[in-house]
């Protein structure tokens, strides 16, 4: 039984994994949504690579089945909450209701960090990832491109779909990245950086940023409504929070 | 439940910070998560505890008849939800306990309220609430900041009595509330107030959509036109529609009624106004005092609310308005309250006088009259959406003709009566020719036909229907009870009718 087991397992694992090629991401600057007195109006970024897809469900059944402790019955609950990978039938089977191409949800920053990791890379930076999410389709300044700017609108207008479609098979965008608006949420390795961002702001920095009129005061570009809402997101999350459309993909330092 | 679970929380912490976590509590599914411990707030003015009753508008929970203040627990749970906002119009609303507006929260001056929000795991964003009746920095914000398929709870003391808006705040909070993420919690004042006959819950919004008004289908929110504060809809309660025909509000001649009506904007302010009736009493912007007598229109500020009383004195349906008035007439701003009981043709006549009046400068009106409702005609069949109205609808309104037409000789069921009325249901002879069905109708039929084997020698007058309802009425004969036809057009029928 065991054995026929592991054998579906792997036969999944052969069919899904297609590993996302990492993709080279040019140096930039990334201009922070919300700009408090002390900030840093840019922020650099170093050159880096990516991850073309977020992570799919079926790269993810590799890593646990590699790496038990982040199996779902063996995971520490201080790492992942009692959510985590609640779609798969099982410990190492994704079972019919859930497809080894869409992308992995259900986990932890902790799970995705170790994800990163066991693959040789890291998670991005908020600002890495940020720089990399601003390109359009066709110009690097995604602000530029009405087409790209509707679609990214179009994802918080429409209901969730039953089954999510595969990782990567969103239009790639200028940088060739795939489904970063518009399938998934994604960690990043400083999500809650948008309310952690120094000693001179304390506590009541989250209010100052996030919430009501106080929201947009120290904002960059308030017409910017996608950015405040995966600042809003971002800081919702506890790293050991698991949802139902947040997902990750990973990169690597060259 | 909840007490031994929170306890099994709090010694789970200690245990953790103990250092002497069992091995098998740290790995079984059993172990609670160690959430941030709760600090247990204790309220020494209050007395007992209850849960809130919510209620969806137009409804209001029952008045709060206790004397002493209490513990109240409030569970409310956002859902992100596909609705209706007018006929054929859906769009994503965002929502405090699955309705626009969300559900009204009723509790007393001086209670503490214990507040639990949920955010449904279904949901995309994160939210949170901002109630107007809290005192403290952000309205409970950022205190219920919460995360898809997570629970925040936290609690305040219902230190001033009145109306109060609620709302997420969560950014872009205007985004949050244009959504439909606004309802309405009454801290009723130590004693109470006056006793109604009815109470009702009543909230204006304004949503923006990328299609135009009217325009079909999942309409997804539009950011320019928010920005720009030009709204697509402006409602009550939620959607077009939400309070009229059998669902308009009700009472009786005599009665008292009391309107809590709420604003959650985002951007415009009502001019809130019942056609055909003076608000006795109006308690300003959500207050507890009522703040002037004989009122036409009261003002409600976005983010704002007020309490409208009056009694009824003559029958009839009073139309609930913002009386900017092309929000009402063309938005969707416009509600019902539908009054029984005896005329009183002293307080109001009726119409007394109808004739004829010719103005000086008229002109010839029956000439316009004609040439308007060419107008009319050719602006309908020249809109491919209204000329083209689907099936559905034509079977819908077909329905309506037969069960006032044609039912009394050839019954609901289409089954006739045997040897004098020919069925409709499974005819032979009905479907065999459509022209032949047409002509029936628009120009009688008489003399001896046979119909699924069976003689018939009746006369059937020309039935008085309009091009259109013809139109409406076959399609609907030729596609029920077992019949299956095409869709029968008003051209099909002019034609005929021109022979």
């Amino acid at each position: 039984m065991k054995l026929i087991f592991h054998l579906l397992a792997s036969l999944t694992i052969s069919a899904a994994v297609d590993a996302s090629p990492l993709v080279k991401i040019p140096a930039g600057v990334y201009k922070p949504l919300f700009l408090g007195e002390n900030d840093a109006k840019e922020i650099p970024v170093a050159q880096f690579l990516l991850t073309d897809a977020p992570v799919s469900n079926g790269e993810f059944l590799e890593f646990v089945t590699a790496n038990p402790q982040w199996r779902r019955s063996k995971v520490k609950r201080l790492f992942a909450d009692e959510n985590y990978l609640k779609h798969w039938a099982g410990d190492t089977d994704l079972g019919p209701q859930c497809d080894a191409a869409p992308p992995v949800t259900w986990v932890s920053w902790f799970a995705a960090k170790a994800y990163a990791a066991w693959k040789g890379g890291r998670l991005a930076t908020t600002a890495e990832w940020e720089w990399v999410a601003g390109a359009g389709f066709a110009q690097q300044d995604g602000k530029k491109d009405p087409e790209f700017l509707s679609a990214v609108g179009q994802w918080y207008s429409s209901p969730a779909p039953a089954r999510l479609p595969a990782a990567g098979s969103g239009r790639a965008n200028f940088f060739g990245i795939k489904d970063l608006h518009g399938l998934v949420w994604e960690w990043t390795i400083d999500f809650n950086s948008a309310i952690v961002t120094g000693d001179a702001r304390g506590d009541t920095g989250l209010e100052r940023q996030l919430f009501c009129g106080a929201g947009s005061i120290g904002a960059k570009d308030t017409s910017d409504f996608p950015a405040f809402m995966r600042f809003g997101f971002r800081s919702s999350l506890k790293a050991s929070y698991t949802v139902h459309n947040l997902g990750f993909r990973y990169a690597k330092s060259p | 439940m909840k007490t031994s679970c929170l306890n099994c929380r709090h010694a789970f912490a200690a245990l953790l910070l103990a250092g002497v976590l069992p091995l098998h509590a740290q790995e079984g599914p059993a172990a609670a998560p160690p959430k941030t411990a709760q600090q247990k707030i204790v309220d020494p003015e209050v007395t007992g505890e209850e849960h809130a009753v919510l209620t969806s508008a137009p409804m209001v929970p029952p008045p709060i008849t206790r004397r002493t203040p209490t513990k109240v627990i409030v569970n409310l749970e956002v859902i992100e939800k596909v609705k209706r906002m007018a006929d054929g119009v859906e769009y994503l609303f965002w929502t405090f306990g699955g309705d626009v507006p969300g559900s009204f929260i009723r509790v007393r001056e001086g209670d503490f309220i214990e507040f639990h929000l949920g955010n449904n795991p279904a949901s995309k964003m994160p939210h949170n609430i901002d109630l107007h009746a809290v005192t403290g920095p952000g309205g409970g914000a950022a205190s219920s900041f919460t995360a898809p398929g997570h629970q925040s709870q936290f609690s305040f003391k219902a230190l001033n009595p009145g109306l109060y808006v609620y709302h997420c705040a969560t950014a872009p909070v205007g985004m949050h509330v244009a959504n439909g993420m606004y309802g309405l919690i009454l801290v009723e004042p130590k004693n109470g107030l006056p006793k109604v006959d009815h109470e009702y819950y009543l909230m204006q919004g304004d949503f923006y959509t990328q299609g135009a008004n009217g325009e079909e289908g999942l309409q997804p929110f539009d950011q320019t036109k928010a920005l720009n504060e030009q709204p697509t809809y402006v409602v009550f309660n939620g959607s077009v529609g939400s309070l009229v025909g059998d669902k308009a509000l009700k009472a009786k001649v005599g009665e008292t009624v009391r309107l809590f009506v709420g604003n959650g904007g985002p951007n415009l302010t009502s001019s809130f106004h019942v056609i055909g009736e003076i608000f006795d009493r109006v308690y300003q912007e959500g207050g507890v005092i009522p703040t002037q007598q004989q009122v036409q229109t009261t003002l409600i500020p976005a983010g704002g609310s007020a309490i409208v009383e009056f009694k009824t004195e003559v029958p009839g349906t009073y139309i609930m308005v913002d009386h900017s008035l092309f929000r009402a007439f063309n938005k969707g701003a416009l509600g019902m309250l539908k009054v029984e009981g005896p005329a009183n043709s002293i307080v109001y006549s009726g119409k007394e006088v109808d004739e004829v009046y010719i103005g000086s400068a008229l002109g010839n009106q029956e000439s316009k009259i004609v040439e308007l409702e060419k107008q009319r005609k050719d602006a309908i069949s020249a809109d491919p959406k209204i000329a083209g109205l689907s099936k559905d609808i034509l079977m819908e309104k077909g329905k309506r003709v037969y069960s006032q037409t044609c039912f009394a000789c050839h019954q609901l069921t289409g089954e006739g009566m045997p040897g004098v009325f020919p069925p409709q249901a499974k005819s032979d002879y009905l479907m065999a020719d459509k022209e032949r069905s047409i002509r029936a109708v628009v120009k009688g039929l008489s003399g001896p036909i046979k119909v699924n084997g069976t003689d018939y020698n009746g006369v059937m007058p020309p039935v008085l229907l309009n091009d259109e309802q013809v139109a409406q009425v076959l399609t609907y004969v030729r596609n029920s009870w077992g019949n299956e036809g095409e869709v029968v057009t008003p051209d099909e029928v002019r034609k005929v009718r021109a022979e």
